[in-house]
């Protein structure tokens, strides 16, 4: 630490647990995608890091900014809101290719075609 | 204990967990079954790298790791939507 060198007590103990937590909660979802089993489940554990992760390690570095310069440093919130608006879409991208995949080759795990048009627009009787 | 000592060791440790992180993302991109898991997990780890960085940008107190981490989210977003109309469609501009 040697640029950080003149943050306040306070402003160094927020940073360090902010940063920790972030970190932690990315490991987790890494550790998802690494262990679960399927596909559709695999898909899910990843967005823990850019959640919480992200939104937990920006924070940090926003506030160890803003501590340092003395005035609000909010470009971290670039970040965060990309991330947030960017991680659904290529979520979805990814799952209905690989629903698209898994339907062509017939396989018996996951929902028809037909099932999930009932779900989404149900017959009148 | 200083505070910044205990930044400073926070830091380093989150960054030892981003990196085995990275390791997990990887080794679901190397091993993947299906292709659709190793785009997955390239996903995971551009998002792993780019925290990576803003850790590395509060350690050494300088901005220019958080252009480098927007950069990498912009270009990250770009090729895993590119990855995934290719699995889609077989190619990637129609």
């Amino acid at each position: 630490m040697n640029a950080a060198g003149t943050l306040p007590a306070w402003a160094a103990l927020m940073t360090a647990l902010l940063v920790l937590v972030g970190a932690a909660v990315t490991l987790i979802g890494s550790l998802g995608l690494l262990r679960l089993g399927n596909f559709y489940a695999r898909v899910h554990a990843p967005t823990l890091g850019t959640t919480l992760g992200a939104g937990s390690i920006l924070a940090g570095s926003a506030l160890c900014f803003s501590v340092l310069e003395a005035r609000p440093v909010v470009h971290e919130i670039l970040i965060a809101v990309f991330v947030t608006l960017t991680t659904p879409v290529t979520l979805m991208l990814v799952v209905r290719a690989a629903l698209y995949r898994d339907r062509t080759e017939g396989s018996p795990n996951i929902p028809a075609a037909w099932a999930v048009k009932d779900l989404i627009s149900p017959k009148e009787e | 204990m200083n505070a910044l000592v205990i930044l400073g060791w926070a830091i380093t440790s989150a960054q030892v967990m981003l990196g085995l992180a990275m390791c997990c993302a990887t080794f679901r991109l190397v091993a993947g079954p299906r292709a659709q898991d190793r785009i997955l997990g390239l996903d995971t780890l551009y998002v792993n790298a780019m925290l990576m960085l803003v850790t590395f940008g509060i350690r050494t107190g300088s901005t220019l790791y958080f252009e480098a981490s927007l950069v990498i989210g912009l270009l990250g977003f770009v090729s895993t939507v590119a990855l995934a109309k290719f699995l889609m469609r077989g190619e990637v501009i129609e």
